[in-house]
């Protein structure tokens, strides 16, 4: 559904996006992670139409996606990692407005609204300015704003940031709903155990490169299997045998598998980005 | 409902919103043009004396009538009083203007009233620089009273003078004879009605004989309507182009606000162009400082008096076009600005230069002549003159088509050059 081929961006000297390639599938969550500075936002804001890539195209359902008013952006929703609302306007109005943007009017901009209101679990808040939500019921209002036109692909830039886990979790359920509607989404984030949760497929991006993507069990076993699992043993074990515990037959349990933090961590390194 | 609409009217919804900011963009000129119009507009029904230090070191006859009549005249308050004094006062401000009178004045003023070859008497004015501009009227005042207190002495009662006179006619050699003897009666006869009058008792104090002004003044204001001037139509005018200018740059600041949220990235998602994005912005703020100059106006119809007593349509043009140059300049701001917080402070700064050279503080006939030339290129006069056309001047639409044609053409140039320099991507 959504495909990007060889995206390639630079901010002036600094080249923030080099040869990025990706797609996802209708019906699929693609978790797009990376260290700060890596190249994410950027990567985001072409697969949405923002940003002009140097080199490389973007194309949804097999339509090219250019800038300005070009008729491919309508099968996109971004929600971006700010909060994008006007606090002066009720939670329809907002959700109106934004519709209007994609060319939907009267009784049809009306329902898909309420729709999208309903779908966040905000329905019955309709008529209440943002500015009396709590931060669940903000980001869930950002999400319902991207839908209301029905996009056929949805990129979301971080859109749990700051909120507590009951919203995080409705925030999730709103996710699988649309997955299983058909929706292709790409999911930016910084929590692992998000994306161990929501996404199908992870493509990790560092110094403006992809350096993995692939099923998080696929992106387990790139990991070496000392560095990736924690055995609980039973009965006494001389320390000097546990390298030959499995050629001698011990038992043991498996009681937990390689995070995906532990494999981002050794793909991308140890080394804080923040301070760059 | 369109995108370009919805946007326009999104804008114009939240700014009406605002009611703390609608109040500040509505009450400050209202208030603000009321109190320049009460206190700079138009001739006082009373005019503030100006305080006026004299110092007589001639102690004469004369010096003391021209000091009497310059207190009975109702332009000055004038103080008697030593030099140091009088110029200490001048100094602190007190007062305007300290004449000093010199000595040997009376004699000499009334010898140098009929010969331009005797050596004049000089009254030295020290006066306060930040009040030069009433050193003139003081030195027309001055003239008018020592004109008819020493013509008054010289005809009237001065015998010395004549005397004075008679005997330097005599003593010229080089005078035509039939000249000498023509003047030397004259002087004659003036002598024996100055005699007769103290004798026969006839002197009289309250019209002394000598100069007075030959002519009296009526004033008539020249406006096409037929009302008198109201000089609330100039200060409001003034300060709505001072108010929504300043709108303009909020509206700008606004934009570049704007860009750091994540509501300008879904604006730039959806399928929008460029010219939606901004052309919307323009025109929501085309309409809201076409609200603001109503409200305004409005306040002034109803509380002062104002009238549009020219062409409405004219009004409602120049308005019209002044609100969408501003709102061009607000994109501009937005266009060339970094930062809102620079750029607030540097169009604020434009602004205000701006509302100065229109001649919305001061009057334009003040600057001096190379600036009052500039000051016909500037916008913000054309929309003053403009404003002033229609109302109190009373003019036709004929009037004001070449300010609106001025400024609906800088408004596409600016919005052409906004658009071109806006930095779409961050």
């Amino acid at each position: 559904m959504l495909v990007a081929r060889g995206l390639c961006k630079a901010h002036g000297n600094l080249v923030a996006v080099r040869d990025v390639s990706l797609s996802v599938s209708a019906g699929e969550i693609v978790g797009l992670l990376g260290p700060n500075g890596a190249g994410k936002s950027t990567t985001v804001a072409m697969l949405c139409g923002i940003a002009t890539p140097d080199a490389g195209v973007v194309t949804v359902d097999a339509v090219l996606l250019a800038g300005g008013a070009h008729a491919a952006k309508s099968l996109v929703g971004l929600v971006p990692q700010e909060l994008a609302l006007i606090e002066d306007l009720s939670a329809l109005d907002n959700i109106m407005l934004f519709g209007s943007l994609y060319g939907l009017r009267g009784g049809l901009l009306r329902s898909r609204a309420r729709e999208a209101l309903d779908l966040v679990g905000l329905g019955d808040r309709a008529r209440s300015r943002p500015a009396t939500f709590s931060g669940g019921m903000k980001r869930r209002l950002n999400i319902a704003c991207a839908l209301v036109h029905d996009p056929k692909v949805l990129v979301l830039d971080e859109p749990t940031v700051g909120i507590d886990p009951h919203s995080r979790n409705h925030i999730f359920e709103n996710l699988e709903t649309l997955r299983s509607r058909g929706k292709a989404l790409l999911y930016t984030t910084h929590y692992m155990e998000e994306a161990e949760r929501l996404c199908d497929r992870i493509v990790i991006l560092d110094h403006g490169q992809v350096v993995a993507d692939d099923t998080k069990e696929a992106l387990r076993a790139r990991l070496p299997t000392s560095a990736a699992r924690r055995y609980e043993i039973s009965g006494a074990i001389d320390p000097a045998l546990l390298a030959d515990l499995h050629a001698r037959g011990i038992r043991s349990k498996l009681i937990d598998d390689a995070s995906l933090e532990q494999v981002f961590l050794h793909l991308t390194g140890r080394e804080l980005r923040d301070a760059k | 409902m369109s995108a370009f609409v919805a946007l326009v009217r999104k804008d114009v919804r939240l700014y009406l919103s605002n009611r703390r900011a609608l109040l500040m963009s509505l009450v400050a000129p209202v208030l603000i043009g009321a109190f320049m119009g009460a206190v700079l507009g138009g001739a006082p029904a009373k005019p503030a004396a100006v305080p006026f230090a004299v110092v007589d070191l001639d102690r004469s006859d004369i010096s003391q009538r021209i000091i009497a009549a310059m207190s009975e005249d109702g332009a000055f308050s004038v103080q008697q009083l030593p030099q140091a004094q009088a110029i200490d006062l001048v100094r602190k401000g007190k007062v305007s203007v300290a004449a000093i009178i010199p000595q040997g004045f009376g004699a000499k003023a009334s010898q140098a009233l009929f010969r331009r070859d005797t050596a004049k008497p000089q009254i030295d004015l020290h006066f306060d620089p930040s009040q030069a501009m009433t050193l003139a009227m003081i030195k027309g005042l001055l003239t008018q009273h020592i004109m008819q207190v020493v013509s008054a002495a010289s005809f009237g009662g001065d015998a010395q003078a004549i005397a004075y006179l008679r005997d330097n006619v005599a003593r010229n050699a080089s005078l035509d004879a039939g000249l000498r003897a023509d003047l030397l009666n004259m002087y004659k006869s003036v002598e024996q009605v100055q005699r007769q009058r103290h004798s026969n008792g006839t002197a009289d104090v309250a019209t002394p004989p000598g100069l007075a002004m030959p002519y009296v003044t009526h004033d008539f204001e020249v406006t096409n309507g037929a009302r008198n001037y109201n000089p609330y139509a100039h200060s409001f005018a003034s300060m709505t182009v001072q108010f929504i200018l300043l709108m303009g740059v909020e509206l700008g600041v606004g934009l570049l606000l704007m860009r750091r949220m994540g509501l300008w990235q879904r604006l730039r998602a959806a399928p929008l162009s460029r010219a939606t994005v901004l052309g919307s912005r323009i025109a929501a703020g085309t309409i809201v400082a076409l609200l603001l100059i109503g409200g305004i106006f409005a306040a002034a119809i109803l509380l002062f008096g104002v009238r549009i007593e020219g062409s409405v349509l004219g009004f409602v043009g120049v308005a019209a076009t002044f609100a969408a140059l501003t709102s061009s300049l607000g994109l501009l701001i937005a266009a060339v600005g970094r930062t809102p917080e620079a750029t607030r402070g540097m169009a604020i700064v434009l602004t205000l230069l701006l509302v100065m050279l229109g001649g919305a503080w001061v009057p334009t006939f003040v600057f001096p002549e190379w600036l009052q030339s500039a000051t016909r290129y500037v916008p913000t006069r054309w929309a003053i003159d403009g404003f002033d056309a229609v109302t109190w001047r009373a003019q036709g639409l004929d009037a004001v088509l070449w300010p609106m044609a001025a400024m609906l053409g800088l408004s596409a140039v600016l919005s052409a050059v906004a658009v071109y320099l806006f930095r779409w991507e961050e």
